[in-house]
């Protein structure tokens, strides 16, 4: 049985960790130089409580069970995960009663120790909350978790449990071969499978529409965030939401885990599934709408802006199950609480399409994942004891957030390991910081070009056409 | 008439060089200095030049160099292309030529940085 | 794990280095100076161009020449450096730091911050657009081509007319790039004159003022900004957007000292440098803890880092000898166009004549810069012309110096006159 997947993003990485439980041969196939190069990599990075979701939908039901998943998910992955609760933030009394229907959907959905908190009792916990805040309805079981961190630690482990991932490989026909469907991508190679497992975000619906009859409208909904320096890190602690618009839940103050503050995001929907620029308008929408949270924020703690894409599917609602053309599955429309819900997703979709083909279970699938060493979140004597193992340690390279070369050389030779300056980024945060990355850049494209043998001047940012520097002087 | 900035301090003065007859008239100074900056930048402009060489066996990839004096501002671009392609061995003095009589103006191009040999 | 050490100085560029010349003559002897570079000189190393020395040296030198001085006199002295180490924090004078060889904790009986400055990143101005390859901060690009020999783009676009902006315009040019244009937020340019003359008119490269950049362009690699101009309060004026061509945008759009290792040790810092709040020995609000050159306020020529520096090692020499000025101080606040003055305060119990270095928040014409003490005029010096660019200086006599120590409050002012 040969599986290929459509798109490395938190699902499909997700997705090939969870079919190689069974007895399947697991390809995952990327258009972009690295996972997580998508909406996973740009979103809020929250872990909803389950509330928001209209009971009933699929959303609902897999936000609740995929929040439950995460603490002995990141445990066994080794990703940072906080369980940090959530407020939803009314800034009127007439508004009052939403949060009430709030409170009953949440009940409704299966969510627990969900309770409604007076503007002073917000205020109590969160002090720099604004005092127009009447009220808010508080989400204990809410979290924050790295989007990107926790889809590498899928794949790594999806990897390291024999699936295959090839990055630079965009899909761009699909076909019937005989018995086989067959993906080929854009530079000519093809991936002959028994079932291919769409998940390939906003371009979800391209794929499904090569083949299938019934066809799939997703919309690419633009959201603009703003990311705060850690020194604002006090704003917030636990996730800010205003009262949810239709449009989606609203501009929110969130904590990283790493300890940074994000504001956001806007929602636009576009029509190129591909741009993902900040603009004027939007980062000005997300910084004037999130003062309305916290009042005292202050636009010179901002270190950078982004942009994130989220799969809107028509439906309003997750697209999960085989496709009504044979052998496809699709896992499409995945919008927030997308990255809340990819645990049990993955889990539930593997097991429908192991019982379809009637998968054996892999005996050999190793669930563990040794998180790599993180040098900024050590004791002094552990930092000590691996610079004593390996002297690497002992070299910082970002400055801003601490990060040694050993932990960089380390993310380029993990399973799945990093290719490009993007991708060392997001594994050990070395550009992250305030300086984003201007000191440390010309340090990290050495380090690229040493690890991957090929000259500093080819190092890329995020793939073939991003090349930092266009030449060597000579 | 010539117009150009004033360099001698930050008050940067707008100056005007008239030539009369091969005399130099300068105006808008508010100084000695400027007058003379004025007429000596209209009569022959000179610039110091600094650029970087690459090096083989250092301990660094670049060694940066400057002109040993300031020469004429129409040559600069003449004098970099000498440095074009051109590759040195370490080890490197500060001080060592690099390029010996730039286009006979009898100015070096100078190492102004030491590189030691590769370890 | 631990040493002793009497002196410890945080980094080995211009500041790091003439404190330590500084504090070993003044009778210092056990002195380490830590570098997290593999080389001693600091941002020096890919400053390449002349036009440094001339206070210090009396002569034009380029920033290797400057900082290769600088390297000999530590040498000379027999003063230990270590590169390769950076420094990860600092609790009542134990410096925590970390290098190929390992972690050390060095137990100093004095401190002295030298970790100089960094650049403003794209992320800190909120220009919208793409995440493209291709923006660098103006430093990065000057590193990349003048250390690591690499060539950050051909067609540039520079956002920020400061010295480093400028440098870079004439440094790309040199190496055959094509600079379209130099695009300057404010309406006039903190660099000095003769890098506007020598680094743009010379090569024909347009100084937009009052202009600044809205918009990045490109999917994999930048393929064009927008530039848009402003209006009095700095916001952009619609319909004035151009969209200039480029593969590269360079920003120079400010510097900040480096204080995350002062936050560990608990420095108070200002609000208007970024850097610690010091007095007049430069000690800052941690008693043995030192500060000069960028970390504690950005300085225009490396000459007066040098001299501030000096002043700080021979500062913290005599603190460890047990002289210590004590916590009696004399405020010494900025007002009146003056953006800042450092030393914040003055040591009611210290001697010798005392210096202040200053900045101005906007460019005027005939001007007087004075320091009053309680009201009265103690101190002034006349200035031509005072640029947000240039660093001013306030040097008093020693009996002025007396006096000011003996104020109940001091304030630098700037007037017209």
């Amino acid at each position: 049985m040969r599986i290929v997947i459509i798109g490395a993003g938190v699902i499909g990485c997700a997705v090939a960790r969870e079919l190689r439980r069974y007895n399947a041969d697991v390809t995952v196939l990327e258009k972009e130089n690295d996972v997580a190069c998508g909406t996973s990599k740009a979103n809020s990075g929250v872990v909803h409580a389950g509330f928001d979701a209209v009971p009933g939908t699929l959303k609902a039901r897999y936000n609740v069970l995929g929040n439950a998943a995460f603490d002995r998910l990141s445990a066994e992955l080794g990703f940072s995960f906080k369980r940090n609760g959530a407020y939803v933030l009314c800034f009127s009394k007439e508004d009052e009663p939403v949060l009430g229907k709030l409170l009953e959907q949440g009940i409704k959905n299966g969510v627990k120790q969900l309770e409604i908190h007076t503007g002073e009792q917000i205020r109590k916990k969160e002090k720099y909350v604004s005092e127009e805040v009447t009220a808010g309805l508080w989400a204990p079981s809410s979290g924050i978790v790295s989007p990107y961190g926790m889809t590498i630690a899928y794949a790594e482990n999806a990897a390291v449990n024999g699936a295959e991932f090839k990055t630079g490989k965009r899909v761009d026909d699909i076909f019937y071969d005989g018995k086989k469907i067959v993906a080929k991508c854009s530079d000519g190679s093809v991936y002959p499978a028994d079932l291919i497992v769409n998940c390939a975000g906003v371009h979800g619906d391209d794929v499904n529409n090569i083949l299938c009859e019934d066809k799939l409208k997703i919309t690419a909904r633009k959201g603009e965030y703003m990311l705060l320096d850690k020194t604002a890190g006090g704003y917030a602690h636990s996730t800010l939401f205003q009262l949810p618009t239709k449009m989606g839940k609203g501009i929110l103050v969130v904590p990283t885990v790493s300890g940074n503050i994000m504001l956001g995001p806007t929602a636009a929907d576009v029509d190129d599934k591909d741009c993902a620029d900040t603009t004027f308008e939007g980062l000005e929408e997300a910084f004037s709408k999130a003062r309305r949270t916290v009042p005292s924020l202050d636009k010179r703690a901002v270190i950078t802006q982004f942009t994130g894409l989220r799969a809107h599917s028509e439906t309003g609602d997750f697209e999960i199950g085989f496709a009504t053309c044979r052998q496809m599955y699709n896992i499409v429309g995945i919008e927030s609480p997308g990255l809340t819900a990819a645990p049990a997703i993955a889990t539930a979709a593997a097991e429908e399409i192991a019982a379809a083909f009637g998968l054996e279970r892999n005996e050999n699938f190793v669930a563990q994942r040794k998180a790599p060493p993180s040098f900024a979140k050590m004791t002094d004597e552990q930092r000590a004891e691996l610079i004593a193992k390996d002297p690497l340690y002992g070299k910082i390279v970002c400055r801003c957030e601490n990060v040694t070369e050993g932990e960089i050389v380390d993310a380029i030779r993990r399973p799945v390991g990093a290719k490009d300056l993007d991708g060392i980024k997001r594994r050990t945060r070395a550009g992250m910081g305030r300086c984003q990355g201007g000191f440390c850049t010309p340090r990290v494209m050495e380090i690229l070009a040493r690890e991957l043998g090929c000259d500093v001047a080819e190092v890329t940012k995020n793939g073939k056409g991003s090349e930092i520097v266009v030449g060597r002087i000579e | 008439m010539k117009e150009m900035i004033c360099i001698c301090c930050p008050l940067g003065c707008r100056l005007k060089v008239y030539d009369e007859g091969g005399e130099l008239r300068v105006e808008g100074n508010s100084c000695p200095r400027g007058a003379r900056y004025g007429v000596e930048e209209t009569r022959c402009p000179k610039r110091t030049v600094t650029s970087v060489v690459r090096v083989e066996g250092g301990d660094c990839e670049m060694v940066s160099v400057k002109t040993s004096d300031a020469i004429e501002k129409a040559k600069i671009f003449d004098a970099l292309a000498l440095l074009k392609g051109l590759k040195v061995t370490a080890p490197i003095e500060e001080g060592s030529v690099i390029v010996r009589d730039i286009l006979g103006t009898g100015v070096d191009f100078v190492a102004t940085k030491t590189v030691r040999k590769k370890q | 794990m631990t040493e002793k050490k009497n002196l410890v100085i945080i980094g080995g560029g211009p500041a790091g280095l003439a404190a330590a010349k500084a504090a070993y003559d003044a009778g210092e002897r056990d002195i380490l100076v830590l570098e997290r570079e593999e080389r001693l000189g600091g941002i020096l190393n890919q400053c390449i161009h002349n036009g440094f020395g001339l206070h210090t040296f009396k002569e034009e030198l380029t920033g290797p020449e400057y900082a290769a001085r600088y390297e000999r006199e530590v040498a000379a002295r027999g003063i230990e450096c270590k590169t390769g180490t950076t420094v990860l924090s600092i609790k009542d004078r134990q410096v925590t730091a970390v290098g190929a060889e390992g972690l050390k904790v060095y137990d100093a009986k004095a401190v002295i911050l030298a970790c100089g400055c960094r650049e403003r990143p794209r992320g800190a101005i909120n220009i919208a657009g793409c995440r493209a390859a291709g923006v660098f901060s103006a430093g990065t690009a000057q590193k990349l081509i003048n250390i690591d020999g690499l060539m950050p783009g051909r067609e540039v676009v520079i956002l920020g007319s400061g010295d480093i902006g400028l440098i870079m315009a004439r440094r790309m040019t040199f190496q055959g790039a094509k600079v379209k244009a130099v695009v300057e937020l404010m309406p006039y340019s903190s660099g000095l004159n003769r890098n506007i003359v020598q680094c743009l008119d010379d090569f024909g490269i347009p100084l937009k003022f009052s202009h600044t950049v809205v918009g990045i362009k490109g999917k994999k690699r930048v393929s064009s900004v927008i530039v848009a101009a402003v209006d009095k309060d700095l916001r952009p004026v619609a319909g004035t957007e151009e969209e200039i061509p480029c593969d590269t945008l360079l920003l120079s759009v400010g510097l900040l000292p480096e204080n995350e290792v002062a936050k560990t040790a608990g420095v108070e810092l200002s609000p208007v440098t970024s850097g610690a709040v010091v007095d007049d020995g430069l000690m800052t609000s941690c008693d043995g803890v030192f500060a000069c050159g960028n970390v504690l306020h950005v300085h225009d020529l490396v000459d007066f880092v040098s001299e501030e520096s000096e002043r700080a090692g021979a500062s913290a020499a005599a603190y460890i000898r047990g002289k210590s000025g004590g916590s009696d101080h004399v405020t010494v606040s900025a007002s009146g166009g003056v953006r800042y003055a450092v030393p914040q305060k003055v040591n009611r119990r210290g001697d010798g004549p005392i210096g202040f270095k200053m900045r101005v928040g906007r460019p005027a014409k005939d001007v007087k810069i004075s320091l009053f003490c309680d009201g009265r005029e103690v101190a002034f010096r006349k200035k031509r012309i005072v640029t947000p660019g240039e660093m001013e200086t306030l040097s008093l006599t020693a009996e002025q110096s007396d006096v000011l120590r003996g104020a109940h409050e001091a304030e630098i002012r700037l007037t017209e006159v």
